[in-house]
C-alpha cells in the first residue's frame, strides 16, 4: 500500500508547486516601493515647458503617477479608462510622459483625449529609473503624505479602476 | 555551406555584448563598469544582463552605472541604489539573505536527498537479491529432484 502512496503524495506535491508556477506572472515584479515615499524630481511640465512640477507640490493631494509614451502599444488600449476615470474627478492624475518626443505626445493627447491634470516629461528616462520603472504603462497610486500605496505594471483595465483603484482612491482620501 | 555560415554569424552574434557599451576613462572603472553590468538583470528582457541587452531600459541602466562610477561611488553602493529601484529581481545573484534562502538551499537539498533515495532503493535491490540466491540454495539442496530431472532428461520424451 505505502508504494503507491508515497510516488501519489510527490506527484501531489509537484503539482501543486507546477500549479502555483503556472499561475504567476514571471514579467510581474513585485515593487519595493510599497509604503515608501515617491521619490522626488523636479520635471518639466509637456504643455508648459518653463514650468516645473515636484512631488512635493502635491502634498495634501491623492494621486496618480501614470507613465505613457506615444511609443508604447498598450498605452493606447489603457487611454480610455484612463479619460473615464479622469472624468469622475476623484483623484489628480499625473502623467509621465517617459522617453517619449514631446511633440508626438502632444499629438496623441490631442487626438485621444487628456486626461492627466499635468504631464510631465523624462525624455531621459531618468525619473522611471527612479521609480523603477521598466514596461511602460505603469500606475503608481500616492497618498496625501506622498507615500507609494500601490502600483500597477501594465495598462489599467476598467476592472482594475472598479475593484482596485477606486476602492483604494476612497480609502486614501478619507486619511488625513 | 549556408547552413554552416549562418550557424558561425549566429553564434558571433550571441557571444557579442551590446553595441553601445560604454567606454570609462579609468581602467580601473571600466573593470567595475563590466563586472556591474554583467550581474544586473534588464528587467525587459528577463534572461539577459544588461551588458548583453539591446532594450531601451538596458541603455539607460549601463548609463546611470557609468555615471555612478564616475562619481565615484562603490560597487555595493550602485548595487543598493538598483535593488531600491528594481528589488532583488535586478540582481542575477541574488543576496543569500533570510527571503532568499530557500533558494540558495533548495539545489544542495534536492541533491542530498536523491542521494539517499538512490541510497535506499540499492539496498532493497541487494537484500532482494541475497534472499533469491537463498531460495536457489534450497533448491540445489533437493537432491532427489535433481536426480529425477536427469533421469528424465537422459531418458528422453517416449511419451
Amino acid at each position: 500500500m505505502l508504494k503507491y502512496i508515497i510516488p501519489l503524495v510527490l506527484f501531489i506535491i509537484l503539482a501543486v508547486f507546477l500549479g502555483i508556477g503556472l499561475n504567476l506572472n514571471p514579467s510581474e515584479i513585485p515593487s519595493p516601493f510599497i509604503n515608501k515615499p515617491a521619490p522626488s524630481f523636479i520635471a518639466t511640465k509637456l504643455e508648459a515647458t518653463e514650468e516645473k512640477l515636484r512631488p512635493e507640490d502635491l502634498k495634501g493631494q491623492v494621486w496618480l503617477l501614470n507613465v505613457w509614451a506615444s511609443w508604447c502599444v498598450s498605452c493606447r488600449s489603457e487611454h480610455p479608462v484612463l479619460n473615464d476615470l479622469a472624468n469622475k474627478s476623484l483623484v489628480t492624475i499625473i502623467g509621465l510622459n517617459y522617453k517619449d518626443e514631446p511633440a508626438d505626445a502632444k499629438k496623441w493627447l490631442a487626438t485621444l483625449g487628456n486626461p492627466y491634470n499635468t504631464s510631465i516629461t523624462d525624455q531621459e528616462g531618468r525619473i522611471g529609473i527612479d521609480y523603477g520603472v521598466y514596461g511602460v504603462p505603469e500606475t503608481f497610486v500616492i497618498d496625501k503624505k506622498g507615500v507609494i500605496r500601490h502600483k500597477q505594471t501594465g495598462p489599467v483595465t476598467s476592472q482594475d479602476v472598479q475593484n482596485v483603484l477606486l476602492p483604494l482612491i476612497a480609502k486614501l482620501q478619507a486619511e488625513s | 555551406m549556408m547552413k554552416y555560415w549562418i550557424f558561425v554569424f549566429f553564434l558571433i552574434s550571441q557571444t557579442s555584448s551590446a553595441l553601445d557599451a560604454r567606454q570609462l576613462a579609468d581602467p580601473k572603472l571600466q573593470e567595475n563598469y563590466e563586472l556591474l553590468t554583467k550581474e544586473l538583470r534588464c528587467l525587459v528582457c528577463q534572461n539577459q544582463t544588461i551588458a548583453d541587452s539591446n532594450a531601451e531600459l538596458a541603455f539607460d541602466l549601463r548609463r546611470q552605472v557609468s555615471e555612478m562610477l564616475e562619481q565615484g561611488k562603490s560597487n555595493d553602493e550602485i548595487i543598493q541604489f538598483m535593488t531600491d529601484r528594481y528589488g532583488d529581481f535586478v540582481l542575477y545573484k541574488p543576496a543569500f539573505k533570510g527571503k532568499t534562502l530557500l533558494l540558495w538551499i533548495a539545489p544542495g537539498a534536492f541533491l542530498v536527498l536523491g542521494l539517499i533515495i538512490v541510497y535506499i532503493f540499492i539496498r532493497q535491490k541487494r537484500a532482494l537479491r541475497s534472499e533469491q540466491g537463498v531460495s536457489n540454495n534450497e533448491l540445489k539442496l533437493d537432491i532427489d529432484k535433481q536426480n529425477k530431472i536427469r533421469r528424465l532428461l537422459e531418458k528422453g520424451d517416449q511419451s
